[in-house]
């Protein structure tokens, strides 16, 4: 493996490969990006706006952003912080989302990036939205309340599972999922418990039925571990993984 | 009335699928005939577009939610927007449309029960010069009043079709002031076509047809024009009329060397920018002009296919622009053999649907391929991989007109005029209050002040350069001049007379932002939606010098953090307003602490409807 070009993370010197993103060097690197949106296993999409780091002065979504070298690229800096930790406000102030009551807790992207960040409030006030509730499925429910609009089981059931059971409607902030079915219900699409959109949801918008507390609080994946350990960690096997 | 059942569905859709060839990236096409014939797109519609097109019913509804002139629900026999721009309501749109939904007993955004007729507003329809303007069933009604809606009303309660409405009602003037080297002398079709596959030599269009190897690859000749014609677009120095400047000649080389077989040649006529018609104007009067500018840059840089990117707005152009590309193919300057050369290029015409994004190029080449139009990721860029993961060239429709002049004249003519850095002449979109509204073309460099004057509106307060995307000038800045070195524009004045309440400006502007925010990205998709609840709290008094401070940083956050050019500049006027017009803000404050943004009472009153109880106890 190449590895001789280098960029500089917040003065730290960075190896990558030709044509690997900013976002994949640092985590190769063992250095943490805050995302959302963006899982590794599959192509970036840029639209959650947490990874932005600043390159050569201008801001960039990391996880698409093509290494150069000698690039000098600020990543953990205040103001960063700052603006990562308002737009996760943001996230919260649009949906409603509440992690006392919610299955997800310990296990859920959006809170363990909060506690990362430092988050103590929303800050702004909250939306209030009243989306549609779809529990219709059997295996699954669907709570567009607590979408963050990632568009992983999106992109995931379109281009692994082949079904395109989910897709997106309206636009701005009144942006949500829409599943494929003639009903546009669950229990009438092709979604089935193999699927892998149906296990890929950061947040608790789409979770399995029957397996509330199987696993109980204070052993799960973000109580063990900060999400910024554990997301390097689950990076590095996979790397591993890929190459052997 | 017609809320449509299966039977009629069927047959509205059937013929409009084949004509599109039952092709997915038609999609958008055919909702949007689909819109026209049924006035909706129904349920049954969505089945029967995605089983015959093999695509989603999630994704046909995702595509019909996304625009704002699809609707899944039934607007009614007669359909009628209202243009909302802040010209307009300068023009007293707001006091029309409450005048106008009275008569017909009509709530606004609401379909009549007897599904006659919905009033509804929209965004800038690009006829600021002649507001207050309206859309009826698509077609443009300009110059609103209310004798002009008593007789609209009498029309639609007799149900006298649109097509038989007197055609005074859509009349649309192109109010062209002003004049300079692009568009003073009219444009012989052809010529520059010609110009271009001559330049460098001194044969005759007899020699090229005569080339033995007319294919592109080994005509010699054919190559050196096309050579020699990029020479002189460098030469030209032309800059993207679309507002960012971008050198044309650097898009068309790049496109021509990029590996790839197709090529695509995309002009943006979506001009969503509020407040900016020029190319409404052009597609009207110049349609010749900027059809060669397409055809010119599809010979140099060897595509095959051209592409007019129109918005919704522009429908009633549509037979229009349709008689020219026939006639331009008739006369050889389009098809299969342009002036007997060999070379083939074709243009079609894409439709948007009410969505300001599509303005932005990668979300105009998802539009194009019939998909919402969401903006894709930054890289590669669309003159690499656009339509089709082609290399695409998309530029501005006026871009494409000054390039066909290029063509013909040469760059260094071009060049001549304008600035160092602002080459050539500009069209400029003059509205609001000014007693000359209207098109006026100057070379680069004019200073707003000059503008003011010959339109008639020197005693402006202010002017919105470059649409709510861009900047607020005051009294103080009016020798700034326009050109990309002081105030890049796409052209757009709106001019601010001394009497107008300036806060009036960033309630219209907010709320358009918060409209159009597609929604991929969190800045734009929740700040534009907080930036408009503080600028709402303010407007009704309830605001605090927090609340401005909050506006400056989330103003911050989105410029530094937005996925694309509408979140990045969404919240400019804000900033421009709050350091220009700080006195409009404090007005409205009524404290200098802070006041929160929610009624306390009002907040219980959901609890009071689960309780049963409206008593005083359960009041505040």
């Amino acid at each position: 493996m190449d590895h001789t070009k280098t960029f500089f993370l917040d003065g730290q010197e960075i190896p990558f490969k030709e044509g690997q993103t900013v976002f994949d060097a640092a985590m190769a690197a063992g250095v943490y990006i805050p995302h959302l949106c963006h899982n590794p296993d599959y192509e970036p999409h840029s639209s959650c706006r947490l990874c932005t780091v600043i390159v050569n002065g201008r801001p960039f979504a990391a996880c698409t952003q093509p290494a150069v070298a000698g690039q000098m690229i600020q990543n953990d800096t205040p103001e960063l912080r700052e603006m990562r930790r308002t737009l996760t406000q943001m996230l919260f102030v649009e949906g409603n989302h509440y992690c006392p009551t919610c299955e997800k807790s310990g296990h859920c992207k959006l809170q363990a990036t909060a506690y990362d960040l430092g988050l103590q409030d929303n800050h702004f006030p909250q939306f209030f939205p009243k989306r549609e509730v779809d529990a219709s499925h059997p295996d699954f429910v669907l709570d567009r309340d607590r979408c963050i609009l990632c568009g992983h089981c999106v992109r995931v059931s379109r281009d692994v599972d082949r079904k395109c059971v989910f897709a997106m409607t309206h636009r701005g902030i009144k942006t949500e999922i829409v599943v494929d079915s003639p009903t546009g219900l669950l229990k009438d699409s092709r979604l089935t418990m193999e699927d892998e959109a149906a296990n890929v949801c950061p947040v608790g918008a789409l979770m399995p039925k029957r397996k509330g507390f199987q696993v109980p609080i204070g052993e799960r994946p973000y109580d063990k571990a900060p999400i910024r350990v554990d997301s390097v960690k689950n990076f590095r096997i996979r790397e591993e993984r890929r190459h052997g | 009335m017609p809320h449509a059942t299966v039977a009629p569905v069927q047959d509205a859709i059937l013929p409009i699928l084949q004509r599109y060839d039952r092709d997915p990236q038609n999609l958008l096409q055919i909702l949007v005939e689909v819109q026209h014939a049924l006035h909706c797109v129904p349920p049954e519609a969505v089945d029967l577009v995605a089983d015959h097109l093999g695509a989603t019913r999630a994704h046909v509804r995702g595509v019909v939610g996304f625009y704002a002139f699809l609707s899944d629900q039934y607007l009614g026999d007669f359909v009628i927007h209202l243009s909302d721009n802040i010209t307009d309501r300068m023009l007293g749109n707001r006091e029309l449309a409450e005048y106008l939904c009275s008569r017909l007993g009509v709530k606004l955004g609401k379909v009549r029960a007897d599904g006659r007729v919905s009033v509804n507003f929209t965004s800038c329809t690009g006829m600021c010069d002649q507001g207050p303007a309206a859309l009826v069933n698509g077609l443009p009604v300009t110059r609103l009043s209310r004798e002009r809606i008593d007789r609209m009303v009498e029309l639609i309660t007799a149900r006298t079709p649109v097509s038989a409405w007197p055609t005074e009602f859509f009349e649309v003037e192109d109010n062209f002031r002003r004049s300079d080297v692009l568009f003073r002398r009219p444009f012989e079709p052809g010529s520059a076509i010609q110009a271009a596959m001559l330049r460098g030599g001194d044969e005759t269009l007899k020699d090229i047809q005569l080339e033995e190897a007319l294919d592109p690859a080994s005509g010699k000749l054919w190559k050196r024009g096309a050579d020699e014609t990029l020479k002189e677009l460098y030469r030209s120095d032309l800059r993207g009329r679309g507002g960012a400047g971008f050198k044309a000649a650097i898009k068309w080389e790049t496109c021509r060397d990029t590996a790839g077989g197709e090529r695509y040649v995309v002009c943006n006529a979506d001009e969503g920018e509020p407040g900016t018609f020029k190319d409404r104007v052009l597609l009207t009067s110049y349609a010749d002009m900027v059809f060669e500018g397409m055809t010119v840059c599809g010979y140099v840089v060897g595509s095959g296919q051209g592409i007019l990117y129109i918005r919704q707005e522009y429908w009633y152009l549509k037979p229009h622009l349709e008689a020219v590309l026939a006639r331009r193919r008739e006369a050889g300057l389009l098809g299969s053999n342009i002036l007997g050369t060999g070379y083939a290029f074709d243009i079609d015409l894409h439709w948007g649907a009410g969505a300001y994004i599509c303005g932005m190029e990668s979300a105009m080449i998802e539009s194009i391929e019939g998909r919402r139009g969401k903006p894709r990721k930054r890289w590669p860029l669309p003159v690499v991989a656009g339509v089709r993961k082609c290399p695409t060239v998309v530029n501005n429709v006026e871009t494409f007109a000054a390039a066909g002049m290029i063509a013909l004249k040469g760059g260094a003519w071009f060049a001549a005029h304008g600035t160092m850095h602002s080459t050539g002449t500009k069209l400029f979109c003059v509205s609001g209050d000014c007693e000359r509204p209207g098109i006026y073309e100057y070379p680069f460099g004019v200073s707003v002040r000059e503008i003011l004057r010959d339109c008639g509106g020197s005693s402006a307060q202010a002017v919105q350069v470059s649409g709510p995307s861009g900047t607020t000038i005051t009294r103080s800045e009016f020798d700034r001049v326009l050109a990309f070195e002081d105030l890049a524009t796409v052209g757009t004045m709106m001019v601010l007379g001394p009497k107008r309440d300036m806060f009036e400006l960033v309630e219209n502007f907010s709320h358009f932002f918060q409209h159009e925010s597609c929604g991929l990205c969190t800045p734009c998709r929740v700040g534009t939606s907080l930036l408009v609840n503080l600028v709402d709290k303010v407007a009704c008094g309830k605001g605090s010098p927090m609340d401005l401070e909050e506006i400056q940083k989330l103003s911050h956050i989105m410029k530094t953090t937005a996925h694309c050019g509408l979140g990045q500049t969404a919240p400019n006027h804000l900033l421009d307003s709050l350091l220009k017009f700080r006195t409009v803000w404090d007005a409205r404050m009524m404290t200098t602490e802070f006041e929160p943004a929610f009624d306390l009472d009002e907040a219980l009153e959901e609890a009071r409807q689960l309780s049963g109880r409206d008593d005083a106890e359960a009041h505040l």
